[in-house]
């Protein structure tokens, strides 16, 4: 028992590698959140009044709203009037390529891996960055977009396609959804816009970097993406932040909107500053996520939450369309005092609408790991079904892994299946592997690894070795 | 090879080993039978290294070094093979890779070249024929749905791959029916030779009709009471364990 826990430790104990501080001028909103503040950040923005008016309803009827208390997650009471709600990396004027971006931000990409230069071709993903607020980089833009495909940020959006965003923006989390998306449709600052045309196959994959800097502010972006009818899209987003005593909220909201016959594919590699090993710090992630798929349309989302003190998300789907199709693939660890509570909604309003749901939640440390979903399936989604899967794994006998599945169904033609395992990491296991030459870390890597398979062969190549590496795992070799 | 010197151990304070002496040479078999409870598997964990057994006295060199001194991992990367009596499933984790991983921990330690997929690949498939495992077992993931034969082949096929100096064979021969038996004692026999050795622990003797031990050891109490040639296996089969109890008593 010994060394076994000695192994475990010493895989939870990893140290957060994305936690340096950038150094840079940065326009920051004095902190407090009113009327003004909104006025604000609209005008630092250069946005429509349509928009503004969008900003301050949300905002107002944010008032009106309650901090959710139904989770099974503990965090001190948030201060909304002490964080600030825009910053911003100084720049003087419109960025026309990427030699203008500011060489401290180049580098802090660098440092994350990820590549803003057009030039490296090889890598094949068109990326977003954003940095604090603010989108600081697309890449790939003019080959996207000549084939119609827009991919840029969200303020950009608003300028160059206000007639886009008018119609979807709200229109799958409307800003009175939730207290978190209340509060985000009020603050947002900037986020990543992607259309897909009728019928085109976005031939690489999408990704947004998200990245927060500065201390005591909060990152509220916003994601809209919309594949119209027979329309594909591969989407990634990936999440870091600097190590910071004080916690950090992150609000975000994403819309999915696939129209007739569209596919939505949408993975996220999340890895916020979780907290030192005493809990102190880290990202309070309080996400809402949800997509609309049409009439033979279907979306995935497939995460990998590493990081964040507290995670608290449910990317859902609202299966509108007759035969739509929605997924959910989830890996989420928790360690030392992180705790997590996440999972999914699927929404069956069509007829022969289907979906499927695959949970692991990985503890470790005094980490709490809750999967919270809910499954409904309404008096004319006749023929529907459902299967959903939700295993735990235990990495020691200090943490918890809790299920909260809840099924309504409304007519006698559909089928909903759930099953649910909770198992500890075996002695015998690790013995084995040992036994065969392996360390102790490398054993504990490789069974936590062979837990997540099926959610990780889910994810594009790029991120599934990413996601891996997250998790201190080797990628299982392409022998077999 | 092997020496084992007054070897005591115990598990949550029972001790089950009292004071064992057992030397092997490399190109020799040995098979220690016994009754249920003798302590078999025990004395096969404490070689391995086995976390739940506490060794409380004595010593055990293996070529030259202090075996107890090393981390299982060690004792494998140094060439102790354990075949396990119960293979351990690794869900979602494929054969291969598995092998691969543990094979090329083996390799870097010896300091010998990383295999690559396609080397590993061609090794693998040679080795497959040793005890007739069927491709398809390779790509699934680690013993999960295999049937108790499986299991056991596998066993001996990893062994194949990982070519050990000393191996420890736990029960090998439990679940298994007489053809399976036969191809599992054959890939034994064909991996023999004269620079590794091999230890059999059984409490049947049919096994021992496949493969050919050098030396039989009756292990009654936690205790080797009684060794010699072939025949002895032969002569358990016959009269059962308890004359060589009734033995020792009268001796003692």
């Amino acid at each position: 028992m010994a060394t076994e826990n000695n192994d475990i430790e010493v895989l939870t104990n990893k140290e957060y590698k994305y936690g340096f501080i950038t150094d840079i001028e940065m326009d920051i909103a004095p902190p407090g959140l009113n009327e003004d503040v909104i006025r604000l950040i609209s005008k630092k923005k250069n946005e429509p009044d349509w928009l503004l008016e969008w900003r301050l309803k949300a905002y107002r009827h944010w008032l009106t709203m309650e901090e959710p208390k139904w989770h099974n997650v503990q965090y001190p009471p948030i201060d909304y009037q002490a964080a600030s709600y825009y910053a911003a990396p100084k720049q003087k004027k419109q960025l026309s390529s990427l030699d203008e971006v500011d060489p401290e931000l180049l580098k802090t990409y660098e440092k994350l891996g990820i590549s803003l230069d057009e030039q490296k071709r090889l890598t094949g993903v068109a990326v977003d960055a954003v940095f604090d607020s603010v989108s600081v980089a697309t890449t790939f833009k003019k080959t996207l977009g000549e084939m119609g495909i827009i991919f840029c940020s969200f303020s950009e959006a608003v300028h160059n396609h206000p007639e886009l965003v008018k119609k979807y923006l709200g229109s799958v989390v409307p800003y009175t959804d939730n207290f978190f998306a209340s509060l985000n449709s009020a603050v947002f600052s900037d986020g990543s816009f992607c259309f897909i045309p009728k019928g085109v196959r976005c031939p690489m994959e999408l990704s947004t970097y998200f990245r927060i800097n500065a201390a005591e502010t909060g990152q509220f972006e916003r994601t809209l993406i919309v594949a119209e009818e027979g329309a594909y899209v591969s989407y990634l987003e990936g999440c870091t932040a600097p190590m910071r005593d004080t916690n950090q909220l992150h609000a975000a909201v994403v819309e999915l909107v696939a129209l007739d016959n569209a596919q939505i594919k949408y993975s996220t590699v999340q890895n916020w500053y979780p907290g030192d090993k005493e809990g102190k710090g880290g990202i309070y992630n309080f996400v809402t996520k949800r997509g609309k798929a049409m009439t033979n349309a279907k979306i995935s989302w497939t995460q990998v939450e590493t990081g964040s003190a507290i995670t608290w998300k449910y990317p859902s789907c609202i299966l509108q369309g007759d035969n739509s199709v929605g997924e959910f693939y989830s890996v989420a660890v928790t360690n030392h005092y992180q705790q997590a509570d996440t999972g999914t909604k699927m929404i069956h309003i069509g007829k022969n609408t289907k979906s499927t749901i695959v949970s692991k939640g990985i503890s470790g440390g005094f980490g709490q790991n809750s999967y919270r979903g809910l499954v409904k399936i309404a008096k004319g989604a006749t023929g529907s079904r459902n299967f959903s899967q939700c295993d735990s794994l235990l990495l020691g006998d200090k943490c918890g892994a809790h299920t909260f599945p809840y099924i309504e169904v409304k007519n006698t033609s559909s089928k909903v299946e759930h099953e649910a395992s909770t198992s500890k990491i075996g002695e015998d296991q690790i013995f084995y592997c040992k036994q065969r030459g392996l360390s102790g870390e490398d054993a504990v890597n490789m069974i936590v690894n062979g837990f997540c398979k099926e959610v990780f062969r889910e994810l594009p190549m790029e991120f599934a070795v990413e996601a891996q590496k997250l998790l201190g795992v080797s990628l299982e070799g392409s022998v077999g | 090879m092997l020496e084992v010197r007054n070897l005591h151990a115990s598990v949550n304070g029972n001790e089950i080993l009292h004071g064992i002496n057992l030397k092997v040479n490399a190109g020799e078999i040995h098979a220690i039978m016994g009754p249920n409870g003798s302590g078999k598997s025990t004395f096969a964990g404490v070689l391995a290294g086995r976390d739940a057994y506490e060794v409380t006295e004595g010593q055990v060199l293996y070529q030259g070094k202090d075996l107890l001194d090393m981390q299982p991992e060690e004792r494998a990367r140094e060439g102790v093979f354990l075949a396990f009596q119960y293979p351990v499933e690794i869900p979602g984790v494929t054969n291969t890779y598995f092998l691969k991983a543990g094979l090329n921990a083996i390799r870097k330690h010896r300091g010998l070249e990383l295999l690559d997929a396609v080397d590993f690949l061609a090794l693998v498939k040679d080795k497959m024929k040793l005890v007739e495992m069927d491709q398809s077992l390779l790509n699934r993931p680690v013993n999960e749905g295999f049937s108790g034969g499986e299991k056991k082949r596998n066993e001996i096929f990893q062994m194949a791959v990982l070519e050990p100096k000393l191996s420890i064979l736990d029960e090998t021969d439990s679940g298994l029916d007489i053809d399976a038996l036969r191809i599992v004692a054959d890939g034994v026999n064909k991996l023999r030779s004269k620079e590794n050795a091999t230890i059999i622990v059984t409490h049947y003797q049919r096994l021992l009709n496949y493969i050919v031990p050098d030396f039989v050891h009756v292990l009654v109490d936690g205790k080797i009471v009684k060794s010699g040639g072939k025949e002895l296996a032969l002569l358990l089969e016959e009269r059962g364990y308890d004359w060589v109890r009734e033995e020792t008593e009268a001796v003692a």
